[in-house]
C-alpha cells in the first residue's frame, strides 16, 4: 500500500514531470499529444481489472465489468487513433524518398 | 510458507512492472514532443501499457477472470474496429469518446469502491469521491461532446436560468459526495447512485450549451479530467502506475487546456459557462465597403504568377472535404516555383492541432506547415492569402475595434497581404455571429462555392495557364 504522504509526493512529482513534457510541444503535434496522453490514462484499465476481480456480488460485477470494458476501449481506441495520426507526418525529404522507391 | 514467498515474490514482480511502465509512459510521451520521435513513441507507451496489463492478471486473489476477458475482448475489439475505419475528419470526436470510456472506468472503480458499503478511511475516501466525481462528469460530457461532433446533437441547449440548474445540479451531487464521505464509504444506495446519477447528469447539462468552435477547449479539458480521476482512483486502491500516468496526463492536459483558452483569448471558465455566439449581436456595424466577388479563372492568375502564398485553412476545409484539392494545388504551384505556406490558427478545427492532421493526411509536408507566431510577420511578403473555411480567426476587428466581442484575440494577420482571397460557401458569419472587416477591405477578393468544388476550379485554371 502507499503512505498517504509517499502518495502526495508522486503526484507532485508526476504533476510537474507533465507539465515539463508538454510545455515545448510545437502545435503541429497537439492532436497526436493529447490522443497519446488519452492513451496513457488507459492505464485505468489495471484499476478496473483489479477492481472487477475483487467483485463479489453481481452489481459489483456488473460495474467491474463495465470498468474495464470501457478501460480497455480507452486502451485500444486511444493506441489506434494516435498511431494512425502519427503515421501521417511527414517533411518534403521524407517524400521524395519516398517517391524514389 | 512457500506460498507466502511466493505471493511477495508475485507482488514485487507486479510492482517492478507498474514502475516499467510508468517510465515507458513518460518516455513515451517525452519522445512524441518532436515530429521524428513521435512515432515511436506511442509504441513505447504501448509496450508499457501491455507488461502493466498483462501482470496484473496475475494479481493475487482475484476472481471473474471469465468476465475480465469477455470485457477486454468486447471493449478492445470494438474500439480497434472503430478506431481503424473512422475517417481523419471526424478523429475529434473518437478521441473524446475514446476519452470518455477512461473517465467512465474511473468512475466504475469509484462505484465499486463505494458501493461496497465496507468502512474506508477519511483520505481514500475523499479522493474516491472526487475522482468518481471528475470521471462521471467526463465520461457523461465526452459523450455530449461526441454526440454534438458527430451531429447526432444537432442544436447547442441554452434556456434561461441554465447557470442556476447547473450549479443546482453540482452543489446536490457535492452535497452526497460529502454525506458519503462523512459515512466513510458505508452509505446506503440510496445516496451512492444519486451521487453518481447527478454527477453523469451535470457532465451532460455542462456540455450541451457549448458550440462546436469550442470543442478544443473542451476535448482537452475533459482528457485532463479523465487523467485527473484516474490519479485519483490510484490512490484510492492503491496502484502506483495509475497515480503516475493519471497526474501526468491531468497536468499535460491542463496546460494544453490553457494553451486552447488562450488562443481564444477566454478563460477556460468563460468557455464552458457563456453562452458564446448567441448575444453577440452580429450588427455590421463599423464594417465600411462591400464585398467584392472574384471568379476562379482571375484567382488562378492571380496566385499562379505570385511569388508567395499563404493558405489558411480553417474548419470548413475539413467539413468540405477539400484538403486533398488543397494539396494538388500547392503542388501545383510549388511547379511553377511559386513558395507555399500554410497558416495554422491553434483552435483551427474541431480538437488541439486537427487542421494540421488533416493536412498531413492529405500528404502535405509538416515543414511547409507554420503556427500562428511564425507566420503572422510573413504575411507581408505575402502575394496572396487563400483563407479556406476559416473566418474569425482572421478577422482584423480582434486586433483594432475595442468593442468586438473577439477583441484581443490573437488571430493570423491575412489582411497584411497583398490580395486576400476568401473561399466561402455564401455570405453567412462566422461562429461568432460577428461580420468579419477583412472580407470588406480593398484588397480582399470573395470565391464563392463550396471548398472542394472552388478549389478545383482554381487548379484548372491555374492548369490552362500553361
Amino acid at each position: 500500500m502507499i503512505n498517504g504522504f509517499i502518495a502526495l509526493y508522486i503526484f507532485m512529482l508526476a504533476a510537474f514531470t507533465g507539465y515539463e513534457v508538454i510545455s515545448r510541444v510545437p502545435v503541429i503535434l497537439h492532436t497526436p499529444l493529447m490522443s497519446g496522453s488519452n492513451f496513457v490514462h488507459g492505464i485505468v484499465l489495471v484499476g478496473a481489472m483489479v477492481a472487477l476481480g475483487d467483485a463479489r456480488n453481481l452489481a459489483e460485477q456488473i460495474i467491474g465489468f463495465m470498468g474495464v470494458l470501457l478501460a480497455a476501449g480507452n486502451v485500444v481506441g486511444g493506441y489506434v487513433s494516435t498511431e494512425r495520426m502519427l503515421a501521417m507526418f511527414k517533411t518534403s525529404q521524407d517524400k521524395h524518398k519516398g517517391s524514389r522507391t | 510458507m512457500n506460498m507466502l514467498l511466493s505471493a511477495s515474490v508475485i507482488n514485487n514482480l507486479i510492482q517492478a512492472a507498474y514502475f516499467i511502465a510508468a517510465l515507458l509512459f513518460i518516455i513515451g510521451l517525452k519522445r512524441m514532443s518532436s515530429p521524428k520521435g513521435a512515432k515511436n513513441g506511442i509504441v513505447w507507451a504501448g509496450v508499457g501499457m501491455l507488461i502493466a496489463g498483462l501482470i496484473t492478471f496475475l494479481w493475487p486473489g482475484m476472481h471473474n477472470y471469465g468476465l475480465m476477458l469477455a470485457a477486454i475482448l468486447i471493449g478492445g475489439v470494438l474500439a480497434w474496429w472503430s478506431g481503424r475505419r473512422v475517417p481523419m475528419t471526424a478523429m475529434p470526436q473518437m478521441v473524446a469518446l475514446y476519452n470518455g470510456m477512461g473517465g467512465g472506468a474511473a468512475a466504475a472503480i469509484a462505484a465499486q469502491e463505494l458501493i461496497r458499503g465496507e468502512p474506508i478511511a477519511l483520505a481514500p475516501a475523499i479522493l474516491a469521491v472526487v475522482g468518481g466525481i471528475i470521471g462521471a462528469v467526463s465520461f457523461s460530457g465526452s459523450l455530449i461532446a461526441f454526440a454534438k461532433l458527430q451531429g447526432l446533437i444537432k442544436k447547442s441547449l441554452r434556456y434561461r436560468l441554465q447557470q442556476i440548474v447547473n450549479s443546482l445540479v453540482l452543489l446536490s451531487t457535492l452535497a452526497l459526495g460529502i454525506w458519503i464521505i462523512m459515512l466513510h464509504g458505508t452509505a446506503p444506495m440510496y445516496v451512492v447512485i444519486p451521487f453518481f446519477a447527478l454527477a453523469l447528469l451535470f457532465g451532460i447539462l455542462v456540455t450541451l450549451p457549448i458550440g462546436g468552435a469550442d470543442m478544443p477547449v473542451v476535448i482537452s479539458l475533459y482528457n485532463a479530467c479523465t487523467g485527473l480521476a484516474v490519479a485519483l482512483e490510484g490512490f484510492v486502491i492503491g496502484n502506483a502506475a495509475m497515480i503516475i500516468a493519471g497526474m501526468v496526463v491531468g497536468a499535460a492536459g491542463t496546460l494544453l487546456t490553457q494553451l486552447m483558452a488562450k488562443a481564444m483569448n477566454r478563460s477556460i471558465a468563460n468557455v464552458l459557462f457563456s453562452n458564446f455566439g448567441e448575444t453577440a449581436s452580429g450588427s455590421a456595424e463599423g464594417v465600411s465597403g462591400s464585398l467584392k466577388p472574384i471568379d476562379a479563372d482571375d484567382a488562378g492568375v492571380m496566385m499562379a504568377y505570385a511569388n508567395k502564398v499563404i493558405i489558411v485553412p480553417g474548419y470548413g476545409m475539413a467539413v468540405a472535404q477539400a484538403q486533398h484539392k488543397v494539396w494538388e494545388l500547392t503542388q501545383l504551384l510549388q511547379n511553377r516555383g511559386v513558395t507555399v505556406k500554410f497558416a495554422i490558427h491553434p483552435v483551427a478545427g474541431r480538437m488541439p492541432g486537427h487542421m494540421n492532421v488533416l493536412l498531413a493526411e492529405a500528404g502535405v509536408p509538416y515543414d511547409l506547415i507554420a503556427d500562428l507566431e511564425d507566420i503572422n510577420p510573413e504575411f507581408a511578403t505575402a502575394d496572396a492569402a487563400l483563407i479556406i473555411g476559416a473566418n474569425d480567426v482572421v478577422n482584423p476587428d480582434a486586433r483594432n475595434k475595442k468593442d468586438s466581442p473577439i477583441y484581443g484575440m490573437p488571430i493570423l494577420n491575412a489582411d497584411k497581404a497583398r490580395n486576400v482571397i476568401v473561399i466561402k460557401r455564401g455570405q453567412g458569419r462566422g461562429f461568432s455571429g460577428i461580420e468579419n472587416a477583412l472580407f470588406y477591405m480593398d484588397n480582399t477578393r470573395m470565391l464563392y462555392g463550396d471548398g472542394q468544388e472552388a478549389v478545383t476550379r482554381l487548379i484548372q485554371s491555374i492548369k490552362a495557364i500553361e
